[in-house]
């Protein structure tokens, strides 16, 4: 038992000399919180070279005052997010936060921002439609769309273009898969479409036979809302079991690595539209200077900003544009800085105006896009039609949009 | 009495230590450590490594979850003074049912069986709505409030997490030396012998599994409190792993090892990324354990005991309780 005694007088000495740290003043710190573990990792890491991207092209100062950006790792988890930005505020004294990645992450630090009204969120690239919809935080800001924003274009396209009539939806069980699916089937049922069963699999689940087998005969295509390996693993059951219904993609179904990797399923991937507010390879002309400018600084990051990169920057700069606005100005629970948010307006990457709604959430560009095969043989996407000012409430009406309630596996239904 | 001696300078730590050091360092430590000290006490008096123990203080934290405040409009609002009591209730029992099923596994088996248990039940969490609210849960889970002081205060929540440890500590030694704990221990060492003499193994195996449930949910109470918030990622196999972790670098060989592995533990996981490259932390917290194990197979616990051997000014001669020879 003396070894308790020992520890304790460690960790006093630890403390004390933590709480006297004397707090810098011409300072800005801006915590950065991205999945830095896992299957998420490279992709988290993009989103923190976003960030930084921002920082590096304001040259690392806004208003006279040097910014310091300290990152955190989470692991998707909303425990995790909230440690890592409750470890930002209390240990590292961050004026800022950026972040987090994932949408279930997004809806904690909403709650979270509730009990810390001395600091700004900024999201990263979560994506659930409730995180500012519904309960909304005023200090939580999202400088980019939710995943219903995200397939704008998409459910129109496959009813008015593909003629499809009714589609069957594959989906990961949770709130960003629940967004995405809202905005697909938003615009497809009120064209007329039906959407007679709707599959809900586990996150990371390996064994799809009992959907494949199970998706009706009678649908047009499938529309399917998995990310990586689980796109991967469904894909390639149901083309091993004799599946042929087209395929129409959500935000991360269709990736370049999916397109990248081998195995039958690949031909029916050809001509699957998806949606998407981030395109590699789009040629508009503020896309390229960002590809350029995100090259030259990260030499060994991707060949093009991910989603994650382009979202994170946003934020980031959206951040910094404010704080130069304001001269720095952080007093009064950031009141000045708030006021700048709330109207600020900026040229995106995609070559849209970024501005937010009454709720923070921000007004953004998304992208149709299709699977097309390259002249050696490989597959990549390629931008369909460009949507502009897509809003919150996908254009409809605030009351009979919020009305519908929230988003779940059965909400909304067109059977 | 000895205990006074070691408990005095913790109870005065809200002096010195700031608020993040409180809470996020020595109150979360003190948690994680009573989650582990359940497991602790399986191991050592019982000689069963559980894995279900992260999943029975998750029960406790669900049911408090949906019986008291929360933001998420599933559940039905009860008083604290009968949730707490239900959420004890049911992670005792849940404690319980894993003892029945697992009573008659050892060693690897009992490992497998508990594992299982336990993804099945984070599966389970994943996939319900009307129950646990599925991937994101709970959220906006608030402590009771005595007078206008909410529980979760930075210092009061840290003296009802040492005080709880303390108890639960105290606990531990009497139910040992109870006839109960005397029979579970006699298990362990000797099982057929213990039915040979006519003792069903039973009930003394459900008995330590319910007791460990008992320690998990009291753990699983005051992580709810100060997460403010549960999910299914509470009880998967990352929390697990880091329960199975903390046990094994305090020491599985004495109920006080769960505490000071869940102190180092805690001091690795929030500070690692401070010291090496962000992508890389993880790595040093690997690295760090591997060789805590390595150079201390009995735990940090152990390599204590080991060192006051060495240089001979052992006070109590070596430890009174817990001289296990289990062979997991």
């Amino acid at each position: 038992m003396l070894n308790r005694t020992r520890k304790v007088g460690i960790a006093v000495g630890m403390a004390l000399g933590l709480s006297v740290m004397p707090a810098a003043a011409a300072e800005v710190k801006i915590g950065v919180i991205s999945i830095l573990e896992g299957a998420f990792a490279a992709l988290g890491q993009d989103g923190i070279r976003g960030a930084q991207l921002a920082v590096a092209e304001t040259g690392g100062k806004v208003a006279g005052k040097d910014i310091k950006v300290i990152t955190m790792s989470s692991d998707a988890s909303p425990d995790s997010a909230v440690a890592a930005a409750r470890k930002l505020i209390e240990q590292d004294g961050v004026d800022l936060i950026v972040g987090p990645l994932s949408g279930s992450e997004g809806l904690a630090l909403r709650d979270l921002s509730k009990s810390f009204p001395g600091v700004t969120f900024l999201n990263g690239s979560s994506a659930a439609q409730d995180t500012t919809l519904r309960d909304s935080s005023q200090n939580f800001y999202r400088f980019g769309g939710d995943g219903a924003q995200w397939m704008v274009g998409v459910g129109s396209h496959a009813f008015n273009k593909l003629n499809y009539k009714r589609v069957a939806v594959v989906a990961e069980d949770y709130s960003f898969p629940y967004t995405q699916v809202l905005g697909f089937m938003t615009e497809f049922c009120a064209a007329g479409g039906k959407v007679p069963k709707k599959f809900w699999t586990p996150i990371g689940a390996k064994d799809y036979s009992s959907i494949v087998y199970a998706i009706p005969k009678d649908v047009d295509a499938v529309f399917v809302a998995l990310g990586g390996a689980d796109a991967v693993n469904f894909l390639t059951q149901y083309s091993q079991a004799g599946g042929d219904k087209p395929i129409i993609g959500g935000t991360i179904t269709i990736d370049q690595s999916i397109l990248d990797s081998k195995g039958p399923f690949k031909k029916l991937l050809i001509g699957a539209p998806a949606g998407t507010p981030t395109v590699g390879d789009y040629d508009g002309k503020e896309w390229k200077a960002f590809t350029a400018s995100y090259k030259k600084q990260f030499p060994k990051g991707f060949s093009a900003p991910s989603i994650f990169a382009h979202h994170y920057y946003m934020s980031a700069k959206a951040a910094l544009l404010a704080l130069d606005e304001v001269k720095g100005d952080l007093s009064g629970n950031h009141k000045a800085l708030r006021a700048s948010l709330n109207k600020l307006q900026f040229v995106t990457p995609t070559g849209g105006t970024m501005r937010l709604d009454k709720n923070r959430n921000g007004i953004i560009d998304n992208f149709v896009t299709e699977v097309f095969q390259r002249e050696d043989g490989t597959l990549g996407n390629r931008v369909l039609k460009v949507v502009r000012d897509v809003d919150q409430l996908l254009g409809q009406n605030e009351t009979d949009f919020l009305k519908k309630g929230p988003v779940s596996r059965d909400n909304p239904s067109c059977p | 009495m000895r205990a006074t001696v070691f408990l005095l300078p913790l109870a005065l730590l809200p002096i010195f230590a700031n608020e993040f050091w409180l809470v996020h360092i020595f109150s979360r430590a003190l948690i994680l450590g009573i989650i582990a000290l359940s497991l602790t006490f399986l191991a050592t008096y019982l000689g069963v490594v559980s894995f279900a123990q992260a999943t029975m203080a998750g029960i406790a934290g669900y049911v408090l979850a949906y019986f008291g405040p929360n933001t998420v409009d599933v559940g039905h609002e009860l008083p604290f003074a009968a949730a707490i009591p239900i959420a004890l209730l049911m992670s005792v029992l849940s404690g319980a049912v894993v003892g029945l099923i697992a009573r008659r596994s050892q060693g690897i088996y009992a490992i497998m069986i508990t594992l299982a248990i336990a993804v099945a039940f984070f599966y389970f969490t994943r996939q319900n709505y009307s129950f646990f609210n599925g991937w994101t849960g709970f959220s906006g889970l608030r402590s009771p409030q005595i007078g206008d002081t909410a529980l979760r205060t930075p210092v009061v929540f840290y003296l009802l997490c040492l005080g709880v440890a303390a108890l639960l500590l105290a606990m531990v030694s009497g139910f040992v030396r109870s006839p109960m704990g005397l029979t579970i221990q006699a298990v362990r060492d000797a099982r057929r012998r213990v039915q040979a003499i006519g003792i069903p193994l039973t009930t003394p195996i459900v008995s330590a599994y319910a007791f460990a449930g008992f320690i998990a949910g009291s753990g699983g109470i005051l992580n709810v409190w100060y997460q403010e918030r549960i999910s299914s990622f509470s009880v998967g196999l990352g929390p697990i792993v880091d329960i199975l972790t903390i046990s094994v670098i305090g020491g599985l060989r004495h109920p006080s090892g769960a505490f000071i592995g869940a102190v180092a533990f805690v001091l690795l996981d929030t500070f690692a990324i401070d010291f090496v490259d962000r992508e890389r932390f993880n790595t040093l917290i690997g690295v760090t354990l591997l060789i805590i194990v390595l150079l201390a197979p009995r735990g940090l616990r152990g390599l204590w005991d080991d060192t006051v051997a060495r240089f001979g000014n052992a006070r109590d001669g070596g430890e009174n309780t817990g001289k296990s020879q289990q062979s997991t």
